[in-house]
């Protein structure tokens, strides 16, 4: 009962022009509206700080658009934050905020707009800038138990801007550091999970499961032990080295994130991308969500201990991996965006053979997908576990394979096309129920989709130069965005008048959806914590960065 | 569901033989650089230049590669006018200290692995987790994954080691039994990679744990960490063919 939507009726469309008008009508007095640059479409400057988060619950509740993410700057002597909103079909919504450094709190928006919540915990954290009104703040990207109080690295201390590579006082960690608990019920205990599980296998989270017995009553995710801080080791660098960063903070989707850098940079330089580059990059994509895919198929196939499936998918996913690497050279497609275009080009007797591997790939899905569904024993632990339904997708603000598993239809691809998605044809699968077996159908219908954008792609390739000159400009700020496989990935940068990036900010889904996985363990069972955990096929590295 | 016995039987034996005889499939591993002798020393200049981590030193006509910096970043590979020779092989570990000693001999035919991801990007992490696959299927050699601390003979190192890793990291270490063998996997693992040495990551393992063997790549495939681990057990000398390359331009 898989139900498609062709693109066009899939996700409804917010107009700019009325949404600026409702803006300037309802909040007259404490905004100024402009058109906006470097990637964003419009660009609401508030002036009047109080009417944050109305203006915030506006946008989102009552004209529709999703939330975007958080861009905390200092700069010039004051903070510049920067809500971004997607205005479905028609682009980003900049919503500017600016307070002078000196000001130590801003408004929370987190009660209204609750896919904030963590964008402002990080925030406070990395700069030290307090959220009025945020129920709770601190023990986040730096772990209480190490990192002491207002220790904000992320910022420029007196003008002597603090250098990434200095060391940072750190304190002997404290034996005696409790986690603070939600549950208070009698006979109520914490389980805690990682960060080193699985043998290691799994990433390096935390989870405390609260429980009085069976059921998990909290779920409190512990993230952040892969903190790199690629945002602040990027500052300085040039745009070739930030280029390294953007494609390995997270490897399992490092195309789509090199391609939303390169973009940006792109964006600002106004350099024009061959039209041979424009779809190999989308090539490139697809192969790169294809593997992705079938990935987080493995994973779900292993959480439920099927093993032959879990061999089967894991077969798949070599493959395209080995598919990869002989048509690119890297195995997880490093080193080939840039600004410009493409790295290198690939011969004519290549495409065909990753052609044969893609079709390979896709008909192997088919055959699992088709005994997966004749497993009964597999079935009943997908079904109606891990439930998050279309309200509570459109109130965290899910993105990718998981907010389109819950009647959502967030995707780039379509809702704000880049690098040339305009002129393909694709559906982007969305099922209502919101349980594991309807995050695992979506899988498989995008792995479908992918494999055929791959084919399109292929065939309208015209011989032609792969890369266009594209220097990095003396000064400038623009936002860059790509679907990666596991949703949306924007990554903004600014450069200073020498070309050296000045500041960079990367939001990724797997940041956003981690913050709303709890409401999917929450009232589950303990032995479906594995399973729901698999469907969400969250990246812990895409999130801390 | 006794069709799922069927369809395993059906796809037959995928298990690469490795390592009774080398993996030829494509795409197994993306090669390594080596070090190549240009007709010109302003090219080997070029060379060096262009690499963004410092791996390719030039010494007169030569463009010496130091593998442990590599991070695959291809600029070197393609098309390019000062592109090095890559050699398409796998076996690729080398020993921080002058000679690297294995395990004894009861560990060859059983040997039990912990991962701990110290801040990875996921691509090593992956990788390892593919020797679980049926192509490298791991468990036909002794060789286990294996969930404590306590039961691990050999702990894999991937990524920088992030501040917030540091101490798991060495809880981990500190609860493995001796003898135990330390490997980083990865070039984030040898020196901190593209992330370096920051007030985030402590610019590899070595700098939080006595390190005894490193597998270089960024990610290494899979075959190259199968390899680490065969030299670990004992049952495969240390060897990195290193004999350069003369340019064939």
């Amino acid at each position: 009962m898989t139900a498609t939507f062709s693109p066009a009726a899939s996700f409804k469309r917010v107009e700019l022009d009325p949404l600026a008008a409702a803006v300037q009508d309802r909040f007259r007095a404490s905004v100024s509206l402009s058109r906006g640059d470097g990637g964003v479409a419009l660009s609401i400057m508030l002036l009047e700080p109080s009417s944050l988060s109305e203006l915030c619950k506006f946008l989102f509740w009552d004209a529709g658009c999703s939330f975007g993410g958080l861009i905390v700057e200092e700069r010039q002597g004051k903070w510049r934050l920067s809500y971004l909103f997607l205005a479905a079909g028609s682009g980003w919504i900049e919503m500017l905020l600016q307070v002078p450094s000196s000001a130590s709190s801003v408004p929370s928006i987190s009660s209204e707009v609750h896919a904030a919540d963590w964008h402002e915990r990080e925030a406070e954290d990395l700069f030290g800038l307090q959220f009025e009104g945020h129920p709770r703040l601190g023990d986040f990207v730096l772990h209480d138990q190490v990192w002491p109080e207002g220790a904000a690295p992320h910022r420029r201390l007196q003008r002597k801007s603090m250098d990434a590579h200095q060391a940072y006082f750190r304190r002997r960690p404290n034996p005696d550091w409790r986690p603070l608990l939600v549950v208070r019920d009698p006979g109520a205990f914490a389980m805690p999970v990682g960060p080193v599980y699985e043998g290691g296998l799994g990433q390096s989270v935390h989870f405390l499961l609260e429980t009085v017995g069976e059921d998990v009553v909290r779920a409190v995710p512990r993230l952040f032990y892969n903190f790199r801080a690629v945002e602040k080791i990027a500052e300085g660098e040039p745009v070739s080295r930030a280029l390294l960063l953007a494609e390995r903070f997270a490897a399992t989707s490092s195309f789509a994130h090199s391609l939303a850098f390169s973009l940006a940079i792109e964006r600002m330089s106004g350099a024009e991308v061959p039209v041979r580059a424009k779809h190999l990059r989308i090539l490139l994509g697809e192969l790169e969500r294809l593997r992705h895919h079938a990935g987080a198929i493995t994973g779900i196939c292993e959480s439920t201990a099927l093993a032959v499936a879990a061999s089967q998918a894991a077969i798949i996913e070599e493959r395209l991996l080995r598919a990869s690497c002989q048509f690119t050279g890297h195995r997880y497609l490093f080193g080939l965006n840039t600004p410009g275009g493409l790295r290198r080009d690939f011969t004519n007797e290549s495409f065909a053979e990753l052609l044969k591997s893609v079709d390979l790939a896709a008909s192997d899905l088919r055959v699992l997908e088709e005994r997966l569904n004749f497993t009964s024993s597999f079935l009943d632990r997908l079904e109606d576990v891990g439930l998050v339904s279309p309200d509570q997708a459109r109130d965290l603000n899910f993105m990718g394979p998981v907010g389109r598993a819950s009647a959502r239809c967030h995707d780039l691809r379509l809702e704000c096309p880049y690098g040339g998605y305009e002129g393909y044809t694709f559906e982007v699968p969305r099922e209502v129920e919101g349980d594991g077996y309807a995050r695992l159908r979506v899988l498989f219908q995008e792995a479908y989709q992918s494999a055929n954008l791959i084919h399109q792609a292929a065939e309208r390739l015209q011989p032609g130069p792969v890369t266009a000159r594209c220097e990095a400009p003396f000064g400038g700020v623009a936002l860059g965005w790509a679907e990666a496989p596991i949703g949306a990935a924007l990554h903004w940068v600014r450069l200073d008048e020498a070309g050296l990036v000045e500041r960079y900010r990367i939001i990724t889904a797997s940041f956003n959806n981690w913050h709303g996985f709890r409401v999917a363990v929450e009232d589950f069972a303990f032995q479906d914590f594995p399973i729901i955990l698999a469907t969400f096929g969250l990246s812990a590295t895409e999130c801390d960065r | 569901m006794s069709f799922w016995f069927w369809h395993g039987i059906r796809k037959g034996v995928q298990t690469t033989r490795y390592p009774r005889a080398p993996e030829s499939a494509g795409g197994v591993t993306p090669g390594r650089p080596v070090t190549t002798e240009f007709h010109f020393a302003e090219e080997a200049a070029l060379a060096a230049a262009n690499c963004p981590v410092d791996a390719i030193a030039a010494d007169g006509k030569w463009a010496r590669v130091d593998l442990r910096r590599c991070i695959h970043c291809q600029r070197c590979h393609f098309g390019e006018p000062h592109a090095l020779e890559w050699r398409s092989d796998y076996e690729w570990a080398t020993a921080p200290t002058e000679k690297y000693e294995a395990l004894p001999r009861s560990y060859r035919r059983s040997l039990h692995i912990i991962v701990v991801d110290a801040g990875d990007c996921g691509a090593c992490l992956h990788e390892v987790k593919q020797l679980n696959n049926p192509l490298y299927n791991m468990h036909r050699l002794g060789m286990f994954f294996t969930a404590t601390p306590r039961a691990a003979d050999v702990l894999l190192v991937v990524g920088p080691v992030s501040e917030n890793m540091r101490g798991p990291l060495l809880k981990t270490y500190e609860a493995m039994p001796d003898p135990k063998r330390v490997v980083a996997v990865g070039a984030c693992a040898i020196n901190g990679g593209v992330f370096g040495h920051t007030f985030m990551s402590a610019g590899g393992a070595a700098s939080v744990l006595p390190v005894n063997l490193e597998i270089p790549g960024d990610p290494p495939p899979p075959l190259a960490v199968l390899d680490g681990l065969l030299v670990v057990a004992g049952r495969k000398p240390l060897v990195l063919n290193e004999s350069p390359v003369e340019r064939n331009a």
